[in-house]
């Protein structure tokens, strides 16, 4: 019962989210600069979808599981999803006009954020590593690339808004670099298995 | 049978993630929407906008009126700096190497103005003096008609925004249309020669 009413209460936070991030003063906010949209509003959007993820009733996660050995399915989602989102003509499509906006208010949420919480459990502990590190050098290469350019990769953006990202990447990078070293180093053995370990709940495993 | 089905179900997720990135890049042919647009605009040709304008002498016309005429088009405000002023530079150049179509009048150039409240037909003149640009080969103009620089920024895929200082950041492009008022061809305005050359070939076509 208790797990229920936590089920609720995060399902709730999930769908919640969103509708406040869609309120027009803060999804213009938002989306006013190339910065805020790509590291503060779609990665909102991921967590609430992973917290949509999270409350999936048992059965249901257990029904998808089937179909997601080892996490693999969710990862080819996550990844071609990211990559969609990462292409500079769709942050200025999603500034420039609603319908595209509607895309990344469902999408990111349902096809980055839901599969990524669903999935992560059953990833084992090389899979995880080759998201992480995936994910490591995408935010560097993005953010070199950001920040070098001397052309306008939005037309719906200043160069300086584009340069600002450039070094926010590279700072998420590094931090992303410097909490998974932390977690090999220092996190308690328990704590690292649940983080970076196989997947404790993936029956199929030996 | 897990095994199975995950192949399955990653096979499709895979492929619809690769249609996915396809359609969103044009077939993986642009990944700003720069690129995206010229790609588009040669794919399928936009008619202009009926729209009506103002030229530096004050005269309006429809800029249907310029049918039957090739005529390169491009958007500027005479206050922006920087990128504006080679832009306008370079369509100076342009008119000079297209200087034997446009005397034959078979082609003409016309800079439309996105800042139309501060651009006045003096403001256009003091501008195409800036640059030596003779009319009737070259004229300025700014849209008169209120939502009529939406139009015309919608049609020619132009986007302004404000710099914060006063000024603004744009797309430029050297935009070709053909006489059936079709914006037909997106080209770089960095390279006039190149743009001449193109559009010599297509007058030719």
């Amino acid at each position: 019962m208790d797990s229920r009413v936590r089920r609720m209460r995060v399902l709730m936070a999930g769908a919640l989210l969103p509708l406040l991030l869609a309120v027009p003063p803060l999804q213009r906010v938002l989306e006013a600069s190339m910065t805020a949209q790509m590291l503060v509003q779609i990665p909102l959007l991921a967590i609430a979808g992973a917290l949509l993820g999270r409350s999936l009733p048992r059965r249901t996660a257990s029904r998808v599981a089937l179909w997601n050995r080892g996490g693999v399915t969710g990862l080819i989602v996550v990844t071609f999803a990211a990559a969609c989102w990462m292409l500079p003509l769709s942050l200025d499509a999603a500034k420039a006009g609603a319908a595209a906006d509607c895309v990344k208010f469902l999408t990111v949420p349902l096809l980055i954020g839901l599969p990524l919480a669903v999935s992560w459990p059953h990833m084992s502990f090389v899979l995880r590593g080759v998201l992480l590190f995936e994910a490591m050098a995408t935010l560097f290469r993005m953010g070199w690339l950001y920040l070098i350019s001397p052309v306008r990769l939005c037309n719906g953006y200043g160069l300086s808004d584009q340069q600002r990202l450039g070094e926010w990447l590279l700072i998420a990078g590094a931090a992303l670099l410097a909490w998974v070293v932390w977690r090999l180093l220092w996190g308690s053995p328990r704590a690292t298995a649940q983080a970076v370990g196989p997947g404790v709940r993936d029956g199929s495993r030996p | 049978m897990r095994l199975l089905r995950t192949v399955l179900a990653s096979a499709v997720a895979l492929a619809a993630g690769v249609a996915a990135l396809a359609v969103a890049t044009q077939g993986f042919s642009a990944f700003t929407t720069e690129a995206a647009r010229r790609v588009a605009v040669g794919r399928h040709p936009v008619p202009v906008p009926p729209v009506v304008v103002e030229n530096q002498t004050g005269a309006h016309f429809r800029l249907s009126a310029l049918g039957g005429e090739w005529v390169i088009v491009d958007f500027v405000s005479t206050r922006c700096v920087d990128q504006c002023e080679v832009l306008d530079a370079n369509f100076a150049r342009l008119e000079t190497i297209l200087a034997k179509p446009i005397a034959a009048e078979h082609l003409r150039l016309l800079s439309i103005s996105f800042d139309p409240t501060r651009d006045t037909p003096a403001e256009l003149t003091a501008y195409l003096q800036r640059f030596g640009g003779h009319s009737p080969g070259w004229q300025a103009a700014r849209p008169v008609q209120a939502g009529d620089l939406e139009r015309l920024e919608r049609a020619f895929g132009v986007t302004v925004i404000p710099d914060g200082r006063g000024g603004y950041t744009h797309n430029s492009a050297i935009l070709v249309v053909d006489p059936r008022q079709r914006l037909i061809e997106i080209l770089d305005w960095r390279d006039p020669e190149r743009a001449a050359r193109e559009i010599l070939r297509k007058l030719d076509g």
